[in-house]
């Protein structure tokens, strides 16, 4: 088990950390016609605007209740119950999704009974969904803002379909129907993965939320729409008591799928990742005995693939030495995706404390910034860094490749979709890993004989006589 | 900071706005607000300074989204762009250890980094909780040496047009006065030229693009002292108020700076813009005017007559491309009219204009720029931005970053024009950037592509899609392909 070693120092520099209220609103975006709106001041949306647009290159429907002096100081709550009004007037949403800033929390606000105060003023909007989320940026991370929006989403929207109260379960009565729970982290692209392989078993995948739909940089037909283009449905959402099976892809939702499990006993099965080809394989298993079908061809050929891949690239890849900067999910994942090449993790920084990070070789793990990582590589002579964008300048700095992961990728095309993901995305980033690797080869130095002839053939003259290297 | 500190920003004497009853510094309203808070603008407008330790005290949300996210460039020192943040905890908050944490945080600067200065920006939740950090700053600078500026920004005391206030304000505060310039060296001094000292306010170099324009002012012996806040160093901003003259470039965001500059140092000033070649040409004019310096005027058209006809010769090739197209231009205020000169030098017209920040004397420029029966756009949503664009017919929208993927959604020829931007446009040399950048998305092959749709699916949508199959069938076959092309752009898939 990985030790957890907290923030030692006052100041936070080249921040790794963003903010648990972003992580809620990306929660939201996986919905149709969907918009988050966070209680805060407007800058705190304008920032995560800018955030979400510079990584995913897409519109970003997002909203604010726009504190303002007075009401920060004499109570915000008619902000929310107004935006609410304002928004479903305006665009009349499927789901509105209220999320927290530090600001507001600090106030003291009680956003359900604002919500509720909406309600029952506004009879008339009774078809926008609202979920309220108590989501700070004093705490927390994106990733597990990600969760609480998730579990919040549930337990709002899922109705109840098990347990004492309403009888029996419905699960199944949707046989070919397959829940879906991804952590924050899974890219537009690893969601494509996971719909294309749970479709090859003839099942009928359900992503809660479904950023693949609305997050994954397509061109519609519509010229212009102020809410998400595409996400998961609120009415397919309530039927999530009825699928066969669940599926939970990270530790960071545990408490989501809980909830999910709790409220309607669809059995589930639960990953930590899927980067590493006993994963897949384990998941391909599981998607056979779910549709009772036999696995596609097709799987095998890219198991094949991956195999000669692993192969091809580990005399590149075996042995390195690389840290990781980002959220624990995607640590998890690239841990185990490199510790089977044979490499090994030196260095591993996170933005928060978690709890997930138990099945970790590392012997530690330190909760910090991008100066952190920096040392901490430096210190092990790291020889690969895996972060974001902003993690660029740190590799620049300790001279060594970079792959950029996790949340925001600003600087590099097509990053945001990129699939890490089943036997195929697993082969692509082997393959990338190894060019990174194979691109800042470090070639010896050459060394040049005092007796070399061309030397003496050219000078006319012989040379004087020093020996050893570097000279 | 104070309701009434902020009433006193708001009310800028020197602001046209100040005269009319529609502000630009209205009360958000919430579920229909975007745009930045005061944070926000405070640290845009400082960030450039580049060899201070900025610190951001607040949890992460204000800097963790924000840091290193400007298009602002140094020649030198690049401090600025570290992100530092107390990134304040729940037990900060709740146990209230806010202010020793930035105490602590702030020696950590100085101790890494050996900064002239540390800034500290006020945020929200520090705002509210009541942490006093004029009184940490005034402590630290006392326990350290090193002056530690506060800037009290907290997002929720107003829009990003008040952070730049606020920015301004205290750079005047407790910075600007608190050194002499450096003489210039002998090696530096010309014969017959006599240097004089000017600031420029409200220039941020943006892609390095002010570095189009700096040699000219080299050439004509005019030493910039201070450029708040592009690639300026704190040593730079401590002697602003030894100019002779200030320049307000292109935005009136910190004119309050330019205003106490004058009723505190009597440094007269001048608005202009570097955009466009007959902007650049009259800012380097009022220069040698307001100087007063009749060998610097003379220096100045020489100057200007070698760098208009090289610039204009050069663009002539451009021109067949980009003239008579229309162009829907939406940028804040000032902006719009000195970018509109820049495009009418091409040849290009400007069919509608965003005026929500505009003055009524920027409008008065606008008509008087392009005749009165333009349009003039003051509710920019997206929605609205793209019903403009078709009713008149526009060829491209130039705004900011934040409309790109709503006109590229629209399938709408864009260019970005705002501070996030990666090319310069400033000067005469930067026109040549502005017409690449105009040329490659306005002929770009994309458009066509991106209209189009499978040749599936033409047969099976109704409306619309019937006239691409008559088409094609009165056609002769050998024309198939041209035919089909034809019908689909006729059509047009967002209509």
């Amino acid at each position: 088990m990985a030790e957890l070693l907290k923030r030692k120092k006052a100041l936070s520099v080249s921040p790794l950390k963003a903010s648990q209220t972003m992580g809620a609103a990306l929660a939201f975006l996986g919905f149709a016609r969907s918009m988050p709106l966070m209680h805060g001041s407007q800058g705190c949306t304008a920032f995560a605007k800018v955030f979400f647009v510079r990584h995913f290159r897409e519109p970003i429907p997002l909203q604010t209740t726009a504190m303002d002096q007075v009401s920060s100081v004499m109570g915000a709550d008619e902000n929310v119950v107004e935006a609410l009004r304002v928004i479903s007037g305006k665009s009349s949403p499927a789901l509105i999704g209220l999320v927290t800033t530090g600001l507001a929390e600090t106030q003291g606000c009680d956003i359900q009974r604002s919500v509720k105060q909406f309600r029952q003023e506004n009879p008339d909007f009774q078809k926008t969904e609202i979920v309220a989320v108590n989501s700070p940026d004093f705490s927390g991370c994106f990733e597990s803002g990600y969760a609480l929006a998730l579990q919040a989403i549930i337990e709002t929207l899922v109705p109840r379909t098990a347990g004492s109260q309403s009888g029996k379960s419905r699960a199944s009565l949707r046989p070919k129907q397959v829940n879906v729970l991804c952590h924050a982290n899974l890219t537009p692209g690893d969601l494509e993965f996971i719909v294309d392989s749970i479709e090859s078993f003839g099942l009928r995948p359900m992503l809660i939320p479904d950023l693949s739909a609305s997050l994954d940089g397509h061109l519609s037909d519509e010229r212009f729409n102020p809410l998400t283009t595409g996400g998961l449905g609120i009415d397919d959402l309530k039927t999530a008591g009825e699928s066969a099976a669940t599926l939970v892809i990270g530790e960071s939702i545990a408490d989501a799928a809980n909830s999910l499990f709790e409220r309607t006993e669809v059995p589930e099965t639960r990953f930590q990742q899927l980067m590493t080809m006993e994963s897949i394989d384990r998941w391909l298993q599981r998607l056979s005995e779910i549709s009772q079908r036999p696995v596609p061809r097709r799987w095998r050929k890219q198991r094949q693939q991956l195999q000669d891949a692993m192969l091809d690239t580990h005399f590149m890849i075996g042995a390195s030495r690389y840290s990781f900067a980002g959220d624990p999910d995607l640590l998890i994942g690239f841990e185990a995706m490199l510790s089977s090449m044979g490499s090994e993790l030196v260095a591993a920084v996170i933005p928060a404390r978690s709890k997930s990070l138990d099945s970790l070789s590392l012997s530690s793990v330190q909760i910090g910034d991008l100066e952190d990582l920096e040392e901490l590589s430096a210190l092990h002579r790291s020889q690969l860094i895996i972060g974001n964008s902003h993690a660029v300048d740190s590799a620049e700095r300790l001279q060594v490749p970079i792959l950029r992961a996790g949340f925001p990728q600003y600087d590099y095309l097509g990053g945001f979709q990129r699939c890490w993901s089943g036997y195929r995305g697993i082969q692509q980033s082997l393959f990338e890993l190894a060019n990174l690797f194979v691109a800042h080869h470090q070639e010896i130095p050459a060394y040049r004989s005092i007796y070399k002839q061309e030397q003496y053939q050219r000078d006319g003259s012989s040379p004087a006589l020093t020996i050893g290297r570097g000279h | 900071m104070k309701a009434k500190d902020i009433a006193e920003l708001m009310d800028e004497p020197a602001c046209e706005h100040n005269k009319k009853a529609k502000s630009g510094c209205a009360k958000p309203k919430p579920g229909s607000t975007a745009g930045g808070c005061a944070f926000d603008g405070a640290q845009i407008a400082l960030l450039p300074i580049a060899d201070v330790a900025h610190i951001v005290h607040g949890p992460i949300a204000c800097a963790g989204s924000s840091w290193d996210n400007r298009g602002t460039r140094s020649s030198g020192a690049d401090l600025y762009r570290i992100g530092l943040t107390t990134d304040l905890t729940e037990q900060d908050v709740i146990m209230g250890r806010g202010e020793r944490r930035l105490f602590h945080s702030i020696k950590q600067a100085i101790d890494t980094y050996r900064p002239p200065a540390v800034f500290v920006y006020n945020t929200c939740v520090p705002a509210l909780i009541g942490d006093d950090i004029d009184a940490v700053c005034k402590a630290a600078t006392e326990r350290w040496e090193v002056p530690v500026i506060p800037i009290d920004s907290a997002g929720f005391y107003g829009t990003k047009n008040l952070g730049n206030r606020i920015a301004g304000d205290s750079m005047i505060k407790h910075v600007v006065g608190t050194r002499e310039p450096d003489s210039i060296p002998e090696n530096l001094q010309r014969h017959g030229v006599r240097v004089h000292d000017v600031n420029l306010i409200g220039e941020y170099n943006i892609a390095g693009e002010f570095w189009y324009v700096q040699s000219l002012f080299d050439e004509l012996g005019i030493r910039i002292l201070c450029t708040l806040s592009g690639d300026a160093r704190f040593a730079e901003v401590q002697t602003m108020h030894r100019a002779e003259l200030n320049m307000m470039v292109c935005s009136k965001a910190m004119i309050n700076v330019a205003r106490k500059l004058e009723t505190t140092f009597g440094t007269p000033w001048f608005e202009g813009s570097f955009y466009g070649i007959t902007d650049t040409s009259e800012a380097l004019r009022n220069f040698a005017l307001c100087l007063d310096d009749p060998d610097l005027m003379k220096r100045t058209e020489a100057l200007i007559e070698r760098e208009e006809s090289n610039i204009r010769a050069r663009l002539e090739e451009w021109r067949p491309r980009l003239e008579g197209k229309r162009v829907l231009l939406y940028t804040g205020g000032v902006k719009s009219w000195s970018v509109i000169s820049a495009l009418q030098d091409l040849g290009m017209k400007v069919v509608a204009t965003g005026t929500k920040k505009s003055t009524e004397e920027d409008k008065a420029r606008i008509r008087e720029l392009m005749g009165e029966e333009t349009k003039m756009i003051d509710d920019g949503n997206p929605r609205e931005l793209l019903r403009i664009v078709e009713e008149y017919r526009a060829d491209i929208l130039i705004a900011g970053g934040r409309n790109m993927y709503t006109a590229l959604k629209a399938r709408v020829p864009f260019l970005d024009i705002n501070q996030e931007r990666e090319f310069g446009y400033a000067g005469y040399e930067g026109m040549l950037e502005l017409v690449r950048q105009l040329t490659l998305t306005l002929d770009s092959p994309v458009w066509q592509a991106a209209k189009s749709i499978p040749p599936w699916e033409t047969a099976e949508k109704p409306g619309g899609m019937a006239l691409i199959s008559s088409l094609t069938d009165k056609l002769p076959t050998n024309n198939e392909a041209d035919a089909s092309t034809r019908g689909i752009t006729n059509s047009g898939i967002g209509d």
